[in-house]
């Protein structure tokens, strides 16, 4: 005997990027990402102003169809250095991230994988972390080993390390109990390579919106630390340093403080709409929320 | 009147059309039982009544409720109605009740809320409900939470806060899906008490056909959205006549063809022997000095298994047979005991020693969307197992084997290059047992395989088990809480209970004369279509 | 409840200890004598070995740390370098700035966090909803020190409502301390605020998609009574982890808004400690923020237990 039976097969979803590019978050904020990027990228060829010229008869002039967002103390031209800044910013968070994932995900992988007496250790030592003033850490770092862009990286890194340990291993411990792990392990697979090939792929997405909280985290404390002088050494300018040097002449010129400001706040606002749209789209139980 | 009229009801959600002219009608005292599959729109007609549908939804049609227009009710009056003249127990006891509130506060918070009782009053009122439905104040004061209790006592509570104002209809949405049969006979057996004493009308909506059957004086049979069938209980199930009825019927007493019993008269060896294994976990720690009293989940457990032969692990949800199965598949290791399979011992070997008895040893789970990786291919998801393979085969090897795999199981070739989530639930169980196929092994131990699927769909995946077996040999472990998939499928019978293998015999034998309790506990409350339509026909004549 | 919370204070404890070894190590990584980076390159050979003694760093490296520990213990944090008087009394003196700033940006952002939070839930998806959470969003982004200047060249420069900057000092009578630390503590709290906002609408919606929400509803309680008496209490799990959190920044994370606003608070004392290497004040005030994390986490953990009963019984 045989039993008809028609039982109806999903309809096909449209790919991850199909449905990113209907969620308004992920596309704002992928354009301003965007938008600074590029910036700082154009920075390496062109900028309408050399920003290592000082020219003393075009100091503090206010924004005009010359300067668009005026001149500096020196007479630099702010639009150039916002642009060039903008790779400093970039730059440390960028690789802060890069060091906390590169060391933060394979430790959070290996506590779950592990899980007993490694596990606790790593998480001990995370707490440990955690109880730390991240920035005041990272001044005292950067103080220490004096300032420079690579202390500040090294600083902010750090801390990012704990974070994605955190994130990487609670997705992890997630996934472990899935029947296709316990599968995979039926079918005598080491725990390493069903990491590799079933663990990690299947976290990625909670590890890149994190990542771009992080990235955005990473901007925001790149600033504090250069405005209070221990990120990147001037002549190199940098957004915080140019807020910095804009607050004693806030009487005569308020638009050298406006300007760096908003570009930190462009960029962190794309990269955390980034990772809202990113979360939105992979989690359409979060999506059908909104 | 009736107490509850549906006519032509249609609900869309968007665009999507969910209900199509539904009509259904229930008196008071009547037992109403609603059935269909999965996507049937059985919840979505219940949720219409309740109007707790999600606010995209659009509903048309009539639903009349005690002489009220509940389509055309507004807000306030419905929160009038709900809880107090209608109420309604949901599917999933576990996270219905608040996880930080007493469950005293949840029942008699309704009881406030209507009769704006004195907090005193309607604790009063709770307790007398909670007793009534079993939850006596000795064992359950009111100032427990919910994480104190099973789910089975939460189910119970879950009920009383639906009954506490004695409503004129209750609607029980798949009340017992989530317990084991034995608590399902329980609460089935409360909610019938229930309807008598206070003559409340009851929606009972199940996938179940024997439950409805068992509990129900008339049936509405419901797919794709509309009524197929609807009449007396014992006439429409014993003349069978409208033909989706006569197949939802004959999928639940579904038998799969099997030629000969195998492994009764060719005495092979042992395949699988299982000597004294127990398995303790750590418990609770009630104090950080004192040590916590070991769980024993697996208790001194002995059977053998051979070559070819079918056999269930039956017992309810918590008795230890999903624990003792990892220790059989190696991905746990005994407290005490050994394990051998083909010969030589399982346990306390490292990973790579295990690859050849995990070639002939395979795995199949319950639920087909997460027993794959959705982010890998088919192609890769079935050939996992070839892993343990001495020669790991080339591309095009593989590729061959794969189809090879696809072929037996019923899909095809082309099936390779989708994703997991491209199929259905059966064909994905389906593409679950080509993989644990593949590597043609000597031992199936399949977790609750049918468990996640519609009738229809259960019948054509117990035959493909059968099937395989018959051609290829392979031995099962069938672990189940559902003793017709067992008398379907197997021939031999291990009964569970409290971490002990408490009986075994052939199959029929144990489902038919039941010798230790636990047995016949299980027996007595398992559903039975034949056994409960032929009680029907006695009692409607 | 008992062994959680027993276990919860052994973390803390352990955290405590491996973050003194962490703290101490610091210090002694320096790249050189630390004596001499405290007093610079000009100093007398004398002058070097006079503060060598003083810190006692002619002793072994476990003695040094015990004695150190042992007279964190007794809240005795050793005596500033370059201040020349007891760290205690440093902290003290800035404590009475940082703390109150701290609670207020606290409140401020509670009180105005939670409310949206909840209120966009509700309306999720409705105008009201879109413009919070876009709001929330922008704030998110605008760092605290940018923000407090805006602040400071709305209301200070142009408007002469509020100082500048600095700090009348208590003693100076509760409004005008107050007026100078009101415009630090908004721009501390708003982006906190902001986070904190999106927080509760995330926790508050979550757990109204659960079972026990619709359990509610079944029995006949409007939907803002629910909202009220089931969702709010499940949803303060999140909303006072990321509090707690965010005290310990506040307390903490001052520093470069005191640097703006010229107030003399812990920030500015340990960031000044820091650019003056006086790394005895520097080590006993980060060794003292760590406590204060710890111990406000514990508070957390604690008030974890009164609102979940599943914690006071498990574990």
């Amino acid at each position: 005997m045989t039993i008809m039976a028609d039982e109806p097969v999903p309809e096909p979803q449209p790919g991850f990027l199909a449905l990113a590019l209907r969620n308004r978050s992920f596309v704002v904020g992928a354009l301003l990402t965007l938008f600074i990027a590029g910036m700082a990228l154009l920075s390496f060829f062109w900028t309408p102003y050399d920003v290592t010229k000082l020219v003393v008869a075009d100091r503090m002039l206010p924004p005009s169809s010359t300067h668009w967002f005026g001149t500096d103390q020196f007479g630099r031209d702010v639009l150039s250095m916002i642009m060039v800044g903008a790779r400093a910013s970039i730059a440390v968070a960028l690789v802060a991230v890069v060091i906390g994932m590169g060391i933060g995900v394979p430790l959070g992988c290996w506590a779950a994988a592990r899980g007993g007496i490694v596990d606790e250790v790593l998480m001990r030592f995370n707490d440990v972390v955690f109880a730390f003033p991240a920035l005041v850490m990272a001044i005292l770092i950067t103080a220490i080993f004096g300032p420079s862009a690579i202390n500040a990286i090294i600083a902010i890194g750090i801390f990012n390390i704990p974070v994605f340990a955190r994130v990487a291993r609670a997705g992890a411990l997630s996934i472990w109990p899935r029947e296709f792990v316990l599968a995979a392990r039926a079918a005598g697979k080491s725990k390493a390579r069903i990491t590799v090939e079933h663990i990690l792929p299947n976290i990625a997405n909670q590890l890149l919106v994190q990542g771009t909280i992080q990235f955005a985290l990473g901007v925001l404390a790149e600033a504090g630390l250069s405005y209070v002088g221990l990120g990147v050494q001037p002549p190199m300018p940098s957004w915080g340093r140019m807020l910095f040097d804009a607050q004693t002449r806030m009487m005569v010129a308020p638009t050298l403080a406006l300007f760096p400001g908003l570009a930190i706040v462009i960029t962190v606002l794309g990269l955390n709409l980034l990772g809202d749209g990113i979360s939105d789209v992979i989690d359409p139980k979060l999506r059908r929320q909104r | 009147m009736s107490l509850l009229e549906i006519e032509k009801l249609s609900l869309n959600i968007g665009r999507v059309p969910i209900l199509r002219d539904v009509d259904l009608s229930l008196n008071a005292g009547e037992v109403m039982g609603l059935v269909g599959e999965s996507g049937s729109g059985k919840s979505m007609t219940a949720l219409t009544v309740m109007q707790l549908l999600p606010s995209v939804a659009k509903a048309s049609g009539r639903v009349h409720f005690d002489g009220i227009d509940i389509l055309a009710a507004p807000e306030p009056a419905m929160c009038k109605l709900r809880g107090n003249e209608i109420g309604m127990v949901f599917q999933e006891p576990m996270t219905a009740l608040n996880p930080v509130k007493t469950i005293g506060a949840q029942v008699a918070e309704g009881v406030r809320w209507h009769t704006g009782a004195s907090r005193a009053e309607a604790e009063d009122r709770a307790r007398r409900t909670l007793d009534r439905v079993g939850l006596p104040a000795k064992k359950f004061p009111l100032s427990r939470y919910p994480h104190e209790l099973s789910g089975g006592q939460r189910q119970r509570v879950v009920i009383a806060i639906a009954c506490a104002l004695k409503p004129k209809l209750l609607i029980a949405d798949e009340p017992t899906t989530a317990l084991d049969v034995v608590l399902q006979a329980q609460i089935l057996d409360l909610l019938r008490d229930l309807v008598d004493e206070n003559r409340m009308g009851l929606l009972l909506i199940s996938h179940d056909l024997a439950v409805v059957t068992e509990m129900s004086d008339r049936i509405t049979v419901m797919r794709h959205g509309e009524v197929m069938e609807t009449g007396e209980t014992a006439p429409t199930l014993s003349a069978q006549e409208h033909p989706y009825t006569r197949q939802l019927a004959q999928a639940s007493m579904h038998v799969p063809a099997r030629a000969k019993i195998r492994g009764t008269e060719q005495p092979t060896h042992d395949l699988l022997q299982v000597e004294a294994v127990t398995r303790d976990y750590a418990g609770h720690r009630t104090s950080l000095f004192r040590k916590p009293e070991p769980m024993r989940a697996v208790d001194d457990v002995s059977f053998s298994m051979k070559e070819g032969q079918s056999t269930a692990l039956v017992g309810r949800s918590g008795c230890g047979k999903s624990t003792l199965a990892r220790m059989i598949l190696a991905l746990d290791q005994p407290t005490g005991g050994t394990i051998s399979f083909m010969g030589e011992q399982l346990t306390g070997r490292d990973e790579a020693t295990l690859k050849p008895a995990r070639r002939n040893m395979q795995v199949v789970f319950q639920d087909p969307y997460g027993s794959f990786n959705p982010r890998h291919k088919v192609e890769r998801l079935v050939a996992e197992p070839l892993h343990t393979l001495e020669k790991q085969p080339g591309a095009g090897e593989r590729h061959e084997l794969v189809a090879r795999a696809l072929h037996e199981v019923g899909l095809k070739p082309a099936d390779m290059d989708k994703y997991p989530h491209e199929f259905s639930g059966g064909q994905r169980q389906r593409l679950s047992i080509a993989r644990a196929i593949i590597t043609r092994p000597k031992l199936v131990v399949a977790d609750e395989p049918v468990s996640a699927l519609d009738v229809s769909i259960r019948a054509q995946i117990l035959d493909l088990f059968a099937d395989l077996n018959q051609r290829l040999g392979v031995a099962y472990l069938f672990i189940t809480h559902d003793l017709s998939v067992a008398r379907a499928i197997t021939d031999d019978v291990m009964v569970m209970h409290d971490g002990q293998i408490v009986e075994r015999g052939k199959t029929s034998d144990v489902l038919d004369y039941p010798q230790s309790e636990a047995a016949k506990a299980l027996v007595s409350a398992s559903p039975d279509l034949r056994r409960a339509i032929a009680k029907r026909l006695q009692e409607q004549g | 409840m008992t062994a959680y919370l027993t276990k919860r204070l052994l973390i803390a404890l352990v955290t405590l200890a491996v973050a003194s070894v962490v703290v101490f190590s610091m210090i002694e990584i320096v790249p050189g004598d630390p004596a001499r980076l405290m007093l610079g390159m000009n100093a007398t050979a004398d002058a070097v070995q006079a503060l060598r003694d003083q810190m006692g760093l002619d002793q072994p490296l476990l003695v040094r740390y015990f004695e150190w520990v042992s007279h964190l213990l007794t809240f005795d944090l050793g005596k500033s370098y370059t201040y020349n008087v007891p760290v205690r009394d440093l902290v003290m003196e800035r404590l009475v700035v940082s703390l109150p700033l701290a609670i207020i940006a606290l409140a401020l952002s509670a009180l105005i966090a939670i409310p949206v939070g909840i209120f966009s839930a509700e309306r999720r998806g409705r105008m009201a909803d879109t413009i919070s959470m876009g709001a929330a969003q922008i704030g998110v982004a605008v760092p605290n020190f940018w923000f407090a200047l805006l602040l400071i060249y709305v209301f200070a420069v142009w408007l002469h409502l509020v100082p500048a900057g600095g700090f009348p000092g208590w003693s100076a009578g509760v409004w005008p301390a107050l007026k100078s630390l009101i415009l630090p503590a908004i721009g501390l709290a708003l982006p906190q605020a902001a986070i904190l906002s999106r927080v509760t609408r995330s926790a508050m919606l979550e757990v109204l998609g659960e079972d026990y929400i619709r359990t509610a509803r079944a029995k006949g309680m409007p939907r803002n009574a629910v909202l009220w008496h089931h969702a709010l209490r499940n949803a303060l799990i999140p909303v006072l982890t990321i509090l707690g959190l965010q005290f310990a920044f506040l307390l903490a994370g001052t520093i470069i808004i005191e640097n703006v606003l010229y107030l003399p608070g812990l920030g500015r004392l340990i960031f000044q400690a820091i650019t003056q290497r006086d790394l005895i004040v520097v080590e006993s005030v980060v060794m003292l923020l760590v406590a204060v994390v710890v111990l406000v986490n514990l508070l957390v953990d604690l008030s974890y237990a009164i609102v979940d009963p599943r914690l006071r019984t498990r574990r």
